[in-house]
C-alpha cells in the first residue's frame, strides 16, 4: 500500500528555505537524509523530493483550446507543499508512524494521504 | 406475518426482551467477527443489522434460537455473503478485493473477544477526528442506529450518517488496521478509547443544549455499558477500572442531582439515601483495587485519581463529614499528572472547604486568563463571593455564568442563588 506524505511550509522562503536560520536548516537536512537512508533500508522507500518555492508554480487549463496558462499556485494560501515522499507501508498506523518520524526530521507538518 | 401457524408461538413481550438482550450482548460481537472475516466494516455493519431484522420478524413465530449469538452470526454472516455475490455479478473488481469469506464455522470465544477489542480500537482510531470516533464507536461497538446516535447529540440524521459514511470509506481506503495495537502502542490507544466512552458518559450526565433534558440516561447507561465491556476484555488496565469506577459513582447520584422542579442539586445538598448503593459499592470496590495497585507501586493516571475524589465524596453519610484534605492531596496529585486550568479549578473548590473562600478564591482569579469563557468558572468565584459577602460581585459573576452555562438544570440552580443574594 502506498501513501503520499507531503510536507507543509510557509510560503515565504528566506535565504535558509522554510527555515529561521541555518543551524537548524543544516540539522533538518541531515536529518531529513538520515530519515531517506532508513526508509530505503526497510523497504518502504519510493520517491522523494523537495519542490521549488509555490511562486515559481504555473497552473494550467487545457480543457478547452487554446490552454489558459496562470501564473501561481492553485490555490491561495499561507502555507504551501515544500516537498514530499511516497513511501510503501502495510497500514495506516505504520504510514503515521513513519510520518511522525518525517515530520520531526524536516521539522514541518505532514500529510498523509493514502494513493487508491 | 411469516410462518405463522408452525412451530412454538412465543409471547410478544418475551421475544422483545430477548432481541433486546441479543442486541445488547451480541452487537459487536457479530460486527467485530464479520468485520475480520471480510475485511470491511460497512459490509459487517450492513449484514448485522439485517440479521437482527430478520431476528424481529422469525424468532415470534420460530420461537427462540438455543444459541441466539450463532443465530445472529451464522445469519449475518449468510447476508454478507449475498450481499458480495451480488456485488461480484455487478462488478468483478471486487471479487478480487473479497475472497476472503468463508463457511462461518463458529470461533472460539477468546477470538471473538479479540475481535472485539480491535472494533472498539479501530472505531476510536487516532487518524479519525473524536466527534467521528464517537459516532462510529456507538454505531459499530454500542449498537445505536443513526438516529438515536443523532438525537443523542443533537444533530440531524444525516450529518451523522455522512459522518459514519465518511469514516468507513477512510479506514478502508487509508487502511485503517483492524487490530489490536502493540505493547509499546497500547496505553496512549486505551486512553484514546476511554476519552470517546468519558465524552459520551459526560455529554450524557451534562447535556448541553436549551431543550434537552438535563440528564441522558441512554448516553450514560451506554457509556457505562462499553466501559464494562472493555473493562472485561482489559482486566488489567487500571485506567479502565479507573475510568468505569468514575462512571459508576457519578451515575450513582445521577437521581439525586437534578430536583423535581428540574433544577441542579449540588453534592453538598443532595439526598444520599437516593444514591444508587450498589453502583457506590461497585465503584468503591474499583477504587479499593486500584488503591492497593498503587500502594504497591503502580503509578496511577488521571481516571483512577478522578475515581478516588469521586469515592471520598460518596464515602460519608453527611456531606459535612467530607474528607476535604484527602480530596485536596488528590487533586494535588491530578495536577502533578494533567496541569490543566479545569483541574485547578477543582481543586480551588475543595481548597474552599479547606482554608476557606478567601484563600479560594485568591487561587481562582489566578485561572482567569485561561477560563474566562466557562461557565463553572464564573460560577465558582460567584460561590466564592457570595460566602466572602461581596454580593455585587457575585451576582455579575452569576449574571455571567448563566449566560454561558448550556446546562437547563444547571441555569435554573445559578439563577435560583443569584435571585437569593441580598
Amino acid at each position: 500500500m502506498q501513501y503520499l506524505m507531503s510536507v507543509f511550509g510557509p510560503a515565504e522562503m528566506s535565504e535558509f528555505g522554510t527555515y529561521p536560520d541555518q543551524e537548524t536548516m543544516v540539522k533538518a537536512m541531515a536529518d531529513t537524509g538520515a530519515f531517506n537512508e532508513r526508509l530505503q533500508a526497510e523497504g518502504h522507500f519510493v520517491y522523494a523530493n523537495g519542490l521549488a518555492s509555490a511562486t515559481t508554480a504555473t497552473v494550467v487549463d487545457g480543457r478547452n483550446d487554446p490552454p489558459i496558462f496562470t501564473d501561481g499556485p492553485y490555490l491561495e494560501s499561507k502555507e504551501y507543499i515544500g516537498g514530499f515522499w511516497i513511501i510503501e507501508a502495510g497500514d495506516l498506523d505504520q504510514a503515521l508512524t513513519l510520518a511522525a518520524e518525517g515530520s520531526k526530521a524536516c521539522q514541518g507538518k505532514v500529510e498523509v494521504r493514502p494513493f487508491q | 406475518m411469516p410462518g405463522q401457524g408452525r412451530g412454538p408461538t412465543v409471547p410478544v413481550t418475551q421475544v422483545e426482551e430477548a432481541i433486546t438482550q441479543a442486541h445488547h450482548e451480541q452487537w459487536a460481537r457479530v460486527v467485530a467477527t464479520l468485520t475480520r472475516r471480510f475485511g470491511d466494516l460497512d459490509i459487517a455493519e450492513e449484514a448485522a443489522a439485517e440479521a437482527f431484522a430478520t431476528a424481529v420478524q422469525r424468532w415470534p413465530a420460530d420461537g427462540l434460537p438455543p444459541n441466539p449469538g450463532g443465530w445472529l452470526t451464522t445469519t449475518a454472516n449468510r447476508k454478507a455473503i449475498d450481499r458480495l455475490r451480488r456485488e461480484n455479478k455487478r462488478d468483478d473488481k471486487h471479487k478480487e478485493a473479497r475472497v476472503v469469506y468463508d463457511d462461518g464455522a463458529p470461533e472460539p470465544v477468546d477470538a471473538i473477544d479479540d475481535d472485539r477489542l480491535r472494533l472498539v480500537f479501530t472505531c476510536a482510531h487516532p487518524a479519525l477526528a473524536m466527534q467521528t470516533r464517537v459516532a462510529l464507536t456507538l454505531r459499530m461497538v454500542g449498537g445505536l442506529t443513526v438516529p438515536e446516535i443523532a438525537r443523542a447529540f443533537l444533530v440531524q440524521d444525516s450529518a451523522i450518517g455522512q459522518r459514519i459514511t465518511r469514516a468507513k470509506a477512510k479506514i478502508r481506503a487509508a487502511r485503517i488496521p483492524y487490530r489490536v495495537p502493540s505493547a509499546a502502542d497500547l496505553p496512549a490507544r486505551v486512553s484514546g478509547v476511554l476519552a470517546v466512552l468519558f465524552l459520551v458518559f459526560n455529554e450524557g450526565y451534562l447535556a448541553t443544549g436549551p431543550d434537552s433534558d438535563p440528564v441522558r440516561h441512554e448516553l450514560t447507561a451506554e457509556a457505562i455499558r462499553l466501559t464494562r465491556l472493555i473493562r472485561a476484555l482489559l482486566p488489567q488496565d487500571g485506567e479502565v477500572a479507573g475510568l468505569l469506577a468514575l462512571m459508576l459513582l457519578t451515575e450513582a447520584r445521577r437521581t439525586a442531582r437534578v430536583s423535581a422542579s428540574g433544577e441542579l442539586v449540588t453534592l453538598h445538598e443532595q439526598d444520599r439515601g437516593a444514591w444508587d448503593a450498589p453502583l457506590i459499592a461497585e465503584g468503591h470496590r474499583l477504587v479499593r483495587e486500584r488503591l492497593a495497585a498503587a500502594a504497591a507501586g503502580v503509578a496511577p493516571g488521571r481516571y483512577q485519581i478522578l475515581a478516588a475524589i469521586s469515592a471520598v465524596h460518596t464515602f460519608s453519610r453527611d456531606g459535612r463529614d467530607t474528607d476535604w484534605s484527602q480530596v485536596t492531596a488528590l487533586y494535588d496529585q491530578l495536577v502533578r499528572l494533567d496541569p490543566s486550568p479545569i483541574i485547578a479549578l477543582n481543586r480551588a473548590i475543595a481548597v474552599a472547604e479547606l482554608d476557606g473562600p478567601a484563600v479560594a478564591l485568591a487561587a481562582v482569579d489566578r485561572l482567569d486568563d485561561a477560563l474566562a469563557g466557562y461557565h463553572a468558572y464564573h460560577a465558582t468565584r460567584a460561590d466564592l463571593l457570595r460566602r466572602l459577602g461581596r454580593s455585587q460581585q457575585s451576582r455579575a459573576a452569576y449574571d455571567k455564568a448563566i449566560e454561558l452555562a448550556g446546562n437547563t438544570a444547571e441555569t435554573a440552580y445559578l439563577t435560583r442563588r443569584r435571585d437569593q443574594l441580598r
